[in-house]
């Protein structure tokens, strides 16, 4: 689909191209450590001025009674700040349960939400990780959107992220 | 004993304004930052050299005023005060931001008794005719708005009023949106109008282990404004204050003591004193 799209439009050079992807790798690192809990994690882009261009995960404990997991949210300082408060949560699409230690992928594409429409500019992701009775990391990279050429970014966590992986495809 | 009760409660009400110098009067809530699943904060208040310690008394709960997003009054619950503290739970029924505050606007008299001894007292503008002897000895009198005060929010943050009484804070940054490194800018008005060039202090929290008082000082611009950038996270007690210096014998009428002539205003002290928590 996205090969046809592009020899469609293979004559617009200057125009940007339509199906831009945005693929994402997360580490949520084993500790070891009395009490565990998992974390809940936030990633959205957010723009220059930090304020946020599109929410694209939040895990939680979304299916705790009586919105018990929803008080935490807030330890998810900067993402609460910037756009959690302002939200009904769950969101259809972003929210969803926290995840045990381990990889995980996200891919998004340009050619649908929340990418879609996200206008060319300076950009960073910013992954945000806050564990109940641990710690809160932030990682943030920063990018140019849509890219010319294919790009792999990377930002290293020390206590509640591992590596965060971004790969950009034209 | 009455008597000596109330000299002696009057003396320890008005350790809040005379010993402004002295003494910090504060609210510490359990959170500054809640979610909407979130029914309640507990607030301690007191008044003490140390921040933020319950080590010398009470802030005293009758002046308590609790202010819901919408503007109502908000009735504390489980209100005790102890020897060194006094705490009350706020339900938050709303989302926004509560305003807790202990608002003192009256005055405070002080003269020499029939005995000798020497009498104060503190009180409303209606109740000082009543009960300040008409011919009390040497009597100074000195009007008074203090205000002590926190903030508390549920989900967004939301607009906050001011009376126009007294030393108010109006943000610019809103009191809970305070974040290590950053800067806030507020403005404080007295009597609703920019304070100008009035001295602003905050001080960290956390007294008891270290040296130094680490205070920040600032200045309001014309505008009333002024901006601290924190440099640490944690609660802050923000202070600002004018007058407060030698009490003035009350205004009498002039000599001639003519009838109807207008006395001279009485020494005005103003105090504002808010706890801020500044996240990492």
């Amino acid at each position: 689909m996205r090969a046809s799209l592009s020899i469609a439009l293979c004559g617009l050079a200057s125009a940007p191209a339509l199906a831009a992807d945005l693929d994402l790798k997360l580490q949520i690192p084993q500790l070891d450590v009395a009490e565990y809990h998992r974390p809940y994690v936030a990633v959205w882009l957010e723009r220059p001025d930090q304020s946020v261009a599109a929410n694209l995960a939040v895990w939680y404990e979304f299916k705790k009674r009586d919105g018990e997991g929803e008080k935490y949210l807030k330890d998810l300082r900067q993402w609460w700040r910037r756009s959690g408060r302002e939200l009904q949560m769950p969101v259809d699409g972003i929210s969803s349960a926290t995840r045990a230690a381990g990889e995980y992928e996200l891919a998004f594409s340009s050619a649908q939400p929340p990418l879609a429409g996200l206008p060319a500019g300076d950009y960073q992701l910013v992954v945000e990780a806050a564990r109940e009775s641990g710690g809160r990391e932030m990682l943030k990279i920063p990018f140019t959107w849509p890219v010319a050429k294919p790009a792999s970014l990377q930002a290293q966590g020390t206590s509640e992220l591992g590596t965060v992986s971004l790969a950009l495809k034209p | 004993m009455k008597s000596s009760f109330r000299i002696c409660a009057a003396a320890l009400a008005m350790l809040l304004p005379f010993t402004a110098q002295a003494h910090k009067a504060f609210f510490v809530p359990s959170s500054t930052v809640l979610t909407e699943s979130d029914h309640e904060v507990t607030v301690d208040g007191a008044i003490s050299n140390d921040l933020f310690y319950f080590n010398h008394a009470p802030l005293r709960l009758d002046s308590l005023q609790v202010t819901a997003p919408d503007g109502s009054a908000v009735t504390p619950e489980n209100a005790a005060t102890g020897r060194f503290r006094s705490v009350f739970d706020v339900p938050l029924a709303q989302a926004g931001t509560y305003r807790i505050a202990s608002v003192n606007n009256g005055l405070t008299a002080s003269w020499d008794g029939e005995d000798g001894k020497p009498r104060r007292w503190r009180g409303s503008d209606a109740a000082f005719k009543t009960e300040v002897p008409a011919d009390a000895k040497n009597l100074r009198v000195t009007q008074i708005a203090n205000r002590v005060e926190t903030f508390v929010t549920v989900g967004k943050p939301s607009a906050l009023t001011t009376s126009g009484v007294g030393l108010e804070l109006l943000p610019v940054t809103h009191p809970n949106d305070l974040f290590s490194g950053e800067k806030a800018t507020f403005k404080l008005l007295l009597d609703g109008k920019p304070a100008a060039g009035l001295a602003v202090t905050a001080t960290p929290g956390g007294t008891r282990y270290r040296d130094q008082q680490d205070t920040i000082e600032t200045t309001t611009d014309a505008d009333g404004r002024f901006s601290i950038t924190w440099p640490q996270p944690g609660l802050y007690w923000l202070h600002a204050s004018q007058g407060g210096g030698r009490e003035a014998p009350d205004a009498t009428p002039a000599k001639g003591g003519k009838a109807g002539k207008k006395a001279e205003p009485r020494p005005r002290r103003v105090g504002y004193s808010a706890t801020l928590e500044v996240l990492p």
